[in-house]
């Protein structure tokens, strides 16, 4: 016993985990600020999945666009509940980011004047999404990281975050499994942790996400004592592929892409005549299930058509996802439409923090997806999550590195903790249950149960089933017993993550008795301000989660009834 | 669709660590990718199987290995399509890398050359208040080596790098390309002095295998060749690499055809006694070969004529390489 925990305890004043755009721009922004700093990423950079985000980034940068437009359109996209000092925030700091990435060396598309392109967005009254044909979130991605090698930023990639540390309701680091060296280490952070880890799309069975989209540190913080906030606000995305379910980018429809029914109608034009297929995503995905529903879909699909677009426009700005059509669904989208449906994509709720990155555990930040400013609310404009890392990634990283620091030493018994609790699921005897069973029966019972439209009957039922998989994940074995990138050691340890994950999400559902944004209740299908206006907040406990309320800060946008 | 998938395993936990080939009957959909069949697998067969994978959709990069002998992304291989009639796929580690488990490899020494590049922009001058201002073109020309993914495929097959691990590689060298040929850089110079040295731009053989795997159409051999012309249009000269291309440029159009003897002579210069003594035991493997070039190097029948259009297809491909020479403006 023993062997497995490292002795040495590895000390950095910020320990930054995840390392897509939010987590790296943390990094860089805080060893500007001259404090050590580490990256702790399951995958390698490069690998995180902000590289999958397609359509853009917005900014308000246009002649006749302001940050205050930006601000108004968000803040309606959110239904209301997004906090509008953060949104404020994130719309007036928008371009001087975007401008940055530039200097960085991001190549996004020009105008005839050599100046930064802009193309409409869903929800957006102005074209102000930033772009790189159909790639913008890889070409970030990769610059990002060359500004994190430029700073010389160590990163232990292929490291995987099993647990933080809190001393006296302070968190002062974390323990992670080193998958290559199959070894635990116990970081210390002694000015803070801010977790960069993204989205947990994985939960949901099919989903746009890529497969280490697990919710990792939503889950690390919520066990740890911090608040998750409006868990319940999950978005569909209204064009994934057919088949794979894979993301096709809102530019798509930005660059003018129709969206049609079996009868060849643009059936938009019911639900939001105004903004027709760049309403925002919550309208067009809902739209998309009511005619799939109602028997005007194609296969249980609706169509994305582009071919109007004509050969060089497709070529030129949108070819990722041409070949992803072709290549995954055989469809040559020159020739014929798109066979697209709506699908889990983004969590809008996440670690509540404020606008600096702080969560509510001392010591402990968090931004990107999955954290919760709030500046999504209850739906997020697409173009928005590109700009949030950025933004609130800079300035959690910089409120981490400016906080006082916590120089108490640390043991390394974190790390002996977490070898005896792994060894504990490695003695588990083998019952006939497969971690992708149990990940399996998560999967579709969110995506049936508390999916686009939502009922009491049915969120129920759904809080029956997952408490059940909880309780088989209680005795689910580990069926490879290796150290060294035992994967479905990994797994195991993301599914008891994102169990705890999808109760809060359906518990939260139950709760709140309207509908807003992304969330539906068939049941309760009005907006109710009186009622409602207001934050989930979830904390841990043995039990399940007990919720609690927040309100949202409103500056100087009242809510008002929203059509587009 | 049934598939009988043949993985190259490694465990480095075994008692005695040894390569070994399992075979596994899955069962998937007609349009299943191999990625697919590999998580198949390893959900529903053999949890112990290590891969790498996310996205599913070609941009994350995570799960470059080789099927049926080529590199290539299992996302985005149809396991139809490699299957053929027999049905069976052979996957295996990429080449060139240190395997750690399965089909999972040490990218480190990959991604230490790509460090070596210098991979970020190095702009000279104040920076602009606003964007910096570039031509659409240049960004989509840009966009073309961004597109890659860093998956490691063309690293995995390159053949240079088999036999000499020094060699930075495709890879690392289309991400070099990709900041010498950016507006906006200020260093161009300096990174081409520096690209030229061994281990560098020309090193390459010119094999094309990495233009053939790359599963992102990025090219990097051909980026290589224009790093090439951008270093001897900068001056750079004096390398064996860039001798032996202007030589072969010169020889070729003084007579028509490639002088054979002169090239190594003019290559490594006619005083440059330990290398030319070097290449002696290759002239000798030519001797039985019937290789020898002829020390009588005629000129071919109407040489005029084939200079006057060899100098026109030189005008032709200097002017094509106009655009991408445009300078970044401060906005």
């Amino acid at each position: 016993m023993g062997d497995r925990a490292s002795d040495q305890v590895l000390t950095y004043d910020v320990v930054v985990v995840g390392a897509g755009l939010a987590g790296m721009r943390a990094a860089v922004e805080a060893v500007r600020q001259g404090v050590k700093v580490a990256v702790v990423s399951k995958v390698h950079p490069l690998r995180s999945h902000s590289t999958a985000a397609q359509g853009g980034i917005n900014a308000a940068l246009g002649e006749n666009d302001s940050w205050e437009k930006h601000a108004f359109d968000t803040v309606k996209g959110s239904d209301y509940l997004g906090d509008q000092d953060a949104i404020e925030v994130l719309c007036r700091e928008a371009p001087q980011d975007i401008l940055e990435l530039e200097h960085m060396g991001v190549i996004f598309n020009r105008r005839p004047d050599g100046r930064l392109a802009q193309r409409p967005f869903g929800g957006a009254g102005f074209p102000r999404t930033c772009y790189v044909a159909d790639i913008t979130g890889q070409a970030i991605v990769h610059v990002m990281w060359e500004q994190l090698l430029k700073a010389g930023v160590p990163v232990y990639d292929e490291w995987f975050a099993t647990s933080l540390v809190v001393d006296d309701g302070v968190c002062v680091g974390l323990v992670a499994l080193d998958l290559r060296g199959g070894r635990l280490h116990t970081f210390q952070a002694t000015r803070g942790v801010v977790l960069a880890t993204g989205g947990l799309g994985r939960i949901y069975q099919p989903t746009t996400n890529g497969i280490i989209c697990t919710g990792d540190g939503m889950a690390l913080a919520y066990r740890a004592g911090a608040a998750l906030q409006d868990m319940e606000f999950t978005q569909f995305h209204p064009t994934t592929l057919k088949g794979s379910g894979v993301l096709i980018t809102e530019g798509a429809r930005g660059e003018g892409g129709y969206l049609l029914n079996k009868n060849g109608e643009r059936f938009m034009a019911k639900y939001a005549p105004k903004m027709m297929e760049l309403a925002s995503r919550d309208v067009v995905s809902r739209a998309e299930m009511t005619e799939i529903l109602e028997g005007r879909g194609v296969d249980g699909c609706v169509l994305l058509d582009l071919r109007h677009l004509g050969r060089k426009i497709i070529f030129e700005r949108l070819y990722q996802i041409y070949e992803l059509a072709r290549d995954l669904a055989g469809v040559d989208a020159l020739q014929e439409p798109i066979p697209i449906r709506p699908g889990m994509h983004y969590q809008m709720g996440g670690v509540k923090t404020d606008v600096n990155g702080a969560t509510t555990l001392p010591g402990l930040f968090a931004a990107g997806e999955c954290a919760c400013v709030s500046v999504h609310g209850a739906n997020r404009l697409g173009g928005n999550s590109l700009l949030e890392t950025v933004v609130f990634g800079r300035r959690a990283g910089k409120a981490a590195a400016l906080r006082e620091a916590h120089t108490r030493p640390l043991s390394s018994a974190p790390a002996q903790d977490e070898e005896k609790r792994i060894r504990s699921l490695f003695a588990r005897e083998t019952n006939g249950d497969r971690c992708a069973t149990l990940r399996r029966e998560m999967g579709t019972t969110m995506n049936d149960l508390v999916g686009i439209f939502r009922d009491a009957e049915g969120l129920k039922e759904a809080l029956a089933r997952i408490r059940a998989l909880k309780e088989r994940y209680q005795r689910l074995p580990v069926h490879h017993q290796g150290w060294v990138f035992n994967t479905d050691l990994v797994q195991v340890l993301e599914l008891g993550g994102m169990l705890d994950l999808a109760e809060v999400m359906i518990v939260g559902s139950l709760a709140r008795q309207e509908s807003r944004g992304a969330h539906s209740r068939r049941d309760f299908p009005q907006r109710d301000d009186v009622h409602w206006l207001k934050h989930t907040l979830a904390f841990y406990t043995p039990e399940g989660p007990r919720l609690d309320y927040a309100p949202v800060t409103i500056t100087r946008w009242q809510p008002q009834e929203r059509s587009y | 669709m049934r598939l009988t998938v043949k993985v190259r395993r490694y465990n480095p936990e075994a008692p005695k660590p040894q390569p070994y080939w399992q075979e596994y009957a899955v069962e998937v959909e007609p349009a299943a990718t191999v990625l697919d069949a590999l998580i198949r697998i390893r959900e529903e067969i053999d949890e112990s199987l290590a891969l790498r994978c996310s996205c599913r959709s070609a941009i994350c990069g995570s799960c470059a290995m080789r099927i049926n002998g080529h590199a290539g992304l299992a996302c985005k291989t149809k396991a139809s399509v490699v299957a053929g009639s027999t049905g069976v796929i052979t996957v295996e580690p990429m080449g060139n890398l240190p395997v750690i488990k399965d089909l999972v490899v040490d990218l480190a020494p990959h991604w230490g050359k790509v460090q070596a590049v210098e991979p970020w922009l190095q702009p000279t001058g104040p920076e602009p208040q606003g964007e910096y201002l570039a031509s659409n073109e240049a960004m989509l020309h840009l966009a073309g080596v961004m597109n890659c993914i860093m998956c490691g495929a063309c690293v995995s097959d390159c053949t240079v790098l088999e036999v000499d691990p020094n060699f930075l590689g495709p890879a690392a060298l289309a991400k070099a390309y990709r900041f010498v040929a950016d507006p906006r850089d200020g260093v161009a110079r300096e990174r081409l002095s520096k690209y030229s040295a061994y281990g560098g731009i020309w090193d390459c053989t010119r094999c094309f295998e990495c233009v053939q795997v790359c599963p992102k159409g990025v090219a990097p051999m051909e980026r290589i060749m224009a790093l090439r012309e951008r270093a001897i249009a900068m001056g750079y000269k004096d390398t064996y690499g860039a001798r032996h291309t202007l030589a072969f440029e010169e020889l070729v159009e003084h007579s028509g055809r490639l002088d054979e003897l002169r090239l190594p002579l003019k290559t490594f210069g006619y005083t440059n006694l330990p290398k030319l003594i070097s290449l002696l035991p290759i002239a000798v493997r030519t001797l039985p070969k019937q290789k020898v070039p002829s020390p009588f190097h005629k000129p071919i029948p109407e040489v005029r004529k084939f200079q006057a259009t060899f100098r026109k297809a030189r005008q032709v491909s200097e002017n094509e390489r106009q655009p991408t020479a445009t300078q970044a403006k401060q906005g």
